[in-house]
Parts: C-alpha cells; sequence; structure tokens
C-alpha cells in the first residue's frame, strides 16, 4: 500500500481525473483503508469549491464603458 | 474573420465578438494581474484587431480572446521585471494545508475546523491570496481551477508541453495552500475573536 505522503502528493490529480489506472487503484486502495487521508480528499475539494466560488468578478460600470469605448474607436 | 467582407463589416464583427466578452475577460485578467486587468483587456483588444485575420472559425472567438488576454497578462508581468520568489521546494512539497490546520487548531471550539478556516475568506482574499504566487503558478491555477480550461488548453495557451503545465499546478497548489495559511496569519483570520 502506498504511504499517506504518496497518496497525499497525489490528490488533487486524483480528483481532476490525472493520474493512471494503476494510481488511482493505489490510492482507492489507501483511502479505504486510512480516515486522516479520506479528511485531506474531502478539504481537498472543499478548498477546490473555495477557488471555484471566487472566480465571479464583477465588471465596474465606469470599466465596462471604457472598454466599450476602446471596441468603439478601433478602425480598420 | 469568416462570412464579413470589407474590412468595416470585419471590424463590426469584431466589435460585437468581443463586447459580449468583455465580462469574462475582465474577470479573467483580474484574477491574474489584479489593478491592473483593465489595462490588460485593453493590451488584447487592440492585440486581438490587428491579428484579425488569424480568426478563421467565429465560434473560436471566446478562446482566442482568453489566450490573447492571457499571454497580455504574462507580458505585463514580465514587463515589470517580476521573478518567481526564491523558494525551498521540499518544504512545499510536504506542506498539508489540511494538517497545518489540524495541528495548529486555530479555532479550539469548532467542531468543522477545516471549513471554518475556509469560511474566513472571502472570494477577494482567495484572489488576493493567488496574487501572492509568481505568475508562472497563477496562470495555470486561474485557468483550470477558476476559468475551467482544460490542461491541453492550458498548454496551448501557454504554448508549453502538457508535463511542464502539469508540474506547475501540482506545486502551484501546494503554494497555494501554504500561501493560504500565511494570508490568514498576516490578515488576522486566524484569531478566535476575528470570528
Amino acid at each position: 500500500m502506498i504511504s499517506c505522503s504518496e497518496a497525499v502528493r497525489q490528490l488533487w490529480e486524483y480528483l481532476d481525473g490525472l493520474v493512471g489506472e494503476l494510481e488511482h487503484a493505489s490510492i482507492e486502495a489507501h483511502l479505504a483503508r486510512c480516515r486522516r487521508c479520506c479528511g485531506e480528499l474531502e478539504f481537498a475539494k472543499e478548498l477546490r469549491g473555495t477557488l471555484e466560488r471566487a472566480s465571479e468578478v464583477d465588471v465596474p460600470d465606469a470599466v465596462l464603458r471604457r472598454l466599450t469605448q476602446t471596441l468603439e474607436d478601433l478602425e480598420p | 474573420m469568416g462570412v464579413a467582407h470589407t474590412e468595416a463589416e470585419q471590424a463590426e464583427r469584431f466589435r460585437l465578438l468581443a463586447r459580449e466578452q468583455l465580462p469574462r475577460l475582465y474577470g479573467i485578467a483580474r484574477k491574474l494581474v489584479g489593478r491592473e486587468a483593465e489595462d490588460a483587456v485593453q493590451d488584447c483588444l487592440l492585440k486581438a484587431f490587428q491579428k484579425l485575420g488569424q480568426l478563421n472559425d467565429e465560434s473560436a472567438a471566446p478562446a482566442w480572446l482568453a489566450s490573447i488576454l492571457v499571454n497580455c497578462c504574462r507580458d505585463r508581468g514580465r514587463n515589470k521585471g517580476r521573478r518567481p520568489e526564491e523558494l525551498n521546494f521540499e518544504d512545499v512539497e510536504e506542506f498539508s494545508l489540511y494538517r497545518k490546520i489540524a495541528y495548529e487548531d486555530p479555532f479550539p471550539y469548532s467542531d468543522s475546523l477545516h471549513l471554518d478556516f475556509l469560511e474566513e475568506f472571502t472570494a477577494e482574499d482567495v484572489r488576493s491570496v493567488l496574487m501572492r504566487l509568481a505568475e508562472l503558478y497563477r496562470v495555470p491555477l486561474v485557468l483550470v481551477y477558476m476559468e475551467g480550461f482544460l490542461v491541453r488548453e492550458v498548454a496551448e495557451i501557454l504554448e508549453a508541453p502538457v508535463g511542464t503545465v502539469l508540474a506547475r499546478l501540482h506545486r502551484g497548489r501546494k503554494l497555494f495552500e501554504k500561501q493560504m495559511w500565511s494570508y490568514a496569519a498576516d490578515h488576522g483570520l486566524l484569531r478566535e475573536a476575528a470570528r
């Protein structure tokens, strides 16, 4: 069985589906037996959610007006 | 550019396509260059307009504009001579924010310690944490985890091998975790009294 540090090192890749079949099986086997690494996995999911939620950015009206004006001013 | 014929028609078509994308482009730029976002989008619009002949398929316009924008943002970083900070990669590789929170136990009366830690961060805080990372790591993190690009698409935008992008993502995630802790400590998010 892989060690906790090996499993943790690959957790995000595991969540992203970026590990190979063998690594995937090793991580699953480790998670089935290791409660702490399951905690790490749940936290990695939450952290990804935190990043996703921070992606929404409001454009200030004045900025949008200036950028639109830039487009209007473009000449061939 | 596809069906439009005269230069004036092409320009008008470009304005329409680009106008629809302005909020998205500004959002990406805000996460990549912070307060310079508006300037980066301006750079992008001018550059895209100059390269208009390269856009053969209008349906590819959103990805094409995003690609130009990302490179304008990177140019801004380079022009300012920003360099990645010196890092001890062994420390970074071994760092686990999950374990750090459990060990330091910043909210002793909490029964959902890790979630409570994350809840201290506003969206603006998270973006500020990202701005602490070197551009090398920030760009793939933002594009993959906030903008939903595939690793392969990021590799195309950055003109880098997929393996390089994966390595930067891996290290970037670790650095992000480490900076989340440092930011929380620097901004008083770990004090029980702040809650």
